[in-house]
């Protein structure tokens, strides 16, 4: 087995090519409920993403010059890059804390975070309605460092490369490259702590993106405290996900988890629960801060001020409860169903501020077209594609091979 | 040198006038670096509602000729194809009439939103777009406050539209066409700084006329079209409620907050990682 290439020697001699080519065919049953369903949506998605380049965004989106970002930005974007704060918390923990419990669950939820970001700048450039100069702020035709958003572009892009630089020891060891895996694994700790530094900036830089628009915000949602609200939210947000997204993979992808894995996971989660818990807190506390200060009490009677309860009692309060109740009762469904109105909660929240409470007074108010959420739909379906065919090929979820233990 | 709290104050005194005091001197006429820029004032009085600018601004821009609307008709805004729109309101004046188009502001939203510079305030005033660097985003039109910033939303090769204040005439030192053309002296082109003295001028002279506010003087941190008016602005559609410093302000505390994070977390990262790394030994050897 030791001999000179590396690359091959966990394929039993394979070249890599044709290793890579057998790879890329689906493994497993084809006609599953989970396919069926998505292979439509996929289809129909790609044909509405033709029609959306063909004649324009106006053609199949409900955006208006008034509104002029509506679902593809408020949840793809917002909403889907706080549910990708999973990966710099964990990275935070394990790394950088060293709590070596949360280790067996770092490279999915970096694999993860880096896949939402991939796909969900992906749906950034179906919005943008001058995508071939996307690269234009990246190579310096015009650096507008006074923009919030150059912040954000510049993050997304450095931040999909750190992740891939955390990510890529599965990589190797998925293709047997052992050396390629030593220098790779050596570079984790300065990925983690450069991706760390950019997540708080661009988890707070999503909301600060609305700072200017002021006027236009619901006075409940706005606040000059936006950037500091995204952040926080962006830690129970990660993590609720991270719960979550754990239950569903040990059972989808059963077979893949080690016996020891399996039995850590409620300890895991349970640890997690009171991590959500104590942001909760903080977040709720600061909220209601924020709301004392600005003196909105007289808005709480109108439809939006009994929304804006809504959001704050039954999907702040009332999940973080759920939260503490259950980590001090050990109840790891119950921090399950706190994790699913928490990540509610936060789909609400981003919504408020992006497309709900944005532009509240106009008369005519902006609902997304079944063809956004189609297209929404589609690019989620395409990650949750991709994600299931690199965890059912590299060491994700399953234990690396036994070579990367073996003593040189 | 010990410092209380009078003398920290009166330090903060000086440091404040010196700045200010700087700033003015490269403001000020004879200065090198002269910045002035110029505008439009509309005279609300005096404006008959003909909307011959508007047939102008789309002569000048290649838009399509606008069409013959009723003289009092629903509220109309600008659009991707048309720069300026003359509204008819109902006040408590009788009927008055309102020219819309972009504010060009001085320190315009849309500027500091534009991540590739492609919204551009010229030192010569006007506000302009340039296709080149523009990705079609449409975070400007989130940030302006007065929403002046159209996106071609049925084109596969968007553009974004909005008043430029005729920049092209303005370099050839021609005055703006929807001004140049105006029958009824409503709209009067010059430096920003004498129309606001010619609009004092018009409030003190005729003080039972206007309404003694030009709108355009703070809003927004100061706009490059200024407003007069015989009544309240709320009557004429504008929204009174903006706050008077600049828009790019809001998000300044949070842009220069990004180097001190870059600098402080990760030092701050490393040393938590170093102080930590004892706690590898005790717990159980897992992988790696």
């Amino acid at each position: 087995m030791n001999n000179s290439y590396q690359i091959t020697t966990s394929q039993d001699g394979k070249s890599i090519w044709r290793f890579l080519v057998t790879e890329l065919k689906p493994k497993g049953k084809f006609l599953t409920p989970f396919n069926l369903i998505s292979i439509p949506i996929m289809i129909l998605g790609l044909g509405l993403i033709v029609i959306r380049f063909w004649k324009g965004i106006g053609s199949i989106t409900n955006l208006t010059q008034e509104i002029p970002w509506g679902l593809w930005i408020g949840f793809d974007v917002v909403t889907g890059v706080a549910f990708a704060g999973g990966a710099y918390v964990l990275t935070f923990m394990v790394y950088i804390l060293n709590m070596r419990k949360y280790h067996s669950i770092v490279r999915v939820t970096v694999l993860n975070g880096f896949l939402a970001y991939v796909f969900y700048a992906g749906a950034l450039l179906l919005d943008l309605g001058r995508p071939w100069h996307v690269i234009n702020p990246i190579i310096g035709y015009g650096f507008g460092t006074s923009s919030v958003l150059f912040l954000v572009a510049w993050h997304f892009l450095l931040y999909m490369i750190a992740e891939l630089i955390e990510f890529s020891p599965a990589i190797a060891e998925w293709l047997g490259a052992r050396k390629a895996r030593k220098i790779l694994s050596g570079m984790t700790i300065a990925a983690v702590i450069f991706g760390i530094t950019l997540s708080t900036l661009h988890q707070s830089g999503l909301g600060a993106l609305y700072l200017m628009a002021k006027d236009k915000i619901h006075p409940l949602w706005y606040s000059e405290f936006i950037p500091i609200m995204f952040f926080v939210s962006s830690i129970f947000a990660g993590l609720s996900m991270v719960i979550f997204e754990g239950s569903i993979s040990h059972k989808v992808f059963f077979k893949q988890i080690s016996e020891k894995n399996h039995k850590a996971q409620n300890g895991i989660i349970h640890g997690l629960s009171k991590i959500c818990a104590g942001a909760m807190f903080a977040y709720f506390f600061l909220q209601l801060l924020v709301f004392i200060h600005g003196q909105h009490w007289n808005l709480l009677g109108t439809p939006m001020g009994l929304w804006y309860l809504l959001e704050m009692l039954g999907f702040v309060l009332l999940p973080m409860i759920l939260y503490f109740v259950s980590y001090r009762t050990n109840n790891i469904t119950m921090i399950k169903v706190a994790a699913v109105i928490t990540m509610l909660g936060v789909i609400l929240n981003r919504l408020n501020v992006t497309v709900i409470g944005f532009r509240w007074d106009m008369a005519v108010r902006y609902v997304p077209s079944w063809m956004e959420l189609v297209v929404t739909m589609a690019v989620i379906f395409t990650e949750i594609w991709i994600f299931r065919w690199v965890i059912n090929r590299m060491p994700v979820l399953s234990d690396p091979p036994a070579w990367v233990n073996e003593p040189e | 040198m010990s410092l209380n709290r009078r003398g920290f104050f009166k330090l903060l005194g000086v440091t404040g006038m010196t700045l200010a005091i700087g700033k003015n001197s490269v403001a000020s006429p004879d200065s090198k670096n002269t910045v002035e820029f110029y505008g439009i004032l509309y005279d609300a009085t005096r404006c008959k509602g003909c909307r011959g600018c508007e047939f102008d601004c789309a002569e000048a821009h290649g838009f399509p000729e606008p069409l013959p609307t009723k003289k009092i008709a629903t509220v109309r805004k600008t659009d991707e194809s048309c720069n300026t729109v003359v509204n008819t309101y109902k006040t408590s004046k009788g009927e008055v009439f309102c020219k819309r188009q972009c504010m060009h502001c001085n320190e315009p939203a849309c500027v500091a939103a534009c991540l590739t510079q492609a919204m551009h305030k010229t030192k010569m005033g006007p506000v302009t777009w340039d296709g080149d660097k523009c990705m079609g985003c449409r975070y400007c039109m989130v940030s302006c406050p007065f929403d002046s910033p159209k996106f071609e939303f049925h084109s596969a090769n968007p553009k974004i539209q909005k008043c430029d204040m005729c920049f092209e005439r303005l370099k050839t030192g021609e005055s703006p066409a929807c001004a140049f053309n105006c029958p009824n002296e409503a709209l009067l082109y010059g430096k920003r700084r004498d129309l606001i003295r010619e609009a004092r001028r018009r409030i003190y002279e005729k003080q039972d006329l206007y309404i003694d506010h030009i709108y355009g003087e703070h809003e927004a941190g100061g706009t490059g079209w200024l407003y007069l008016s015989p009544v309240p602005f709320n009557e004429l559609g504008f929204n009174t409620n903006l706050q008077q410093s600049s828009y790019p302000a809001l998000t300044k505390g949070f842009l220069y907050s990004v180097p001190t994070v870059f600098v402080l977390v990760p030092a701050l990262l490393l040393g938590i990682h170093q102080a930590t790394k004892g706690n590898q030994l005790n717990g159980e050897e897992e992988d790696e």
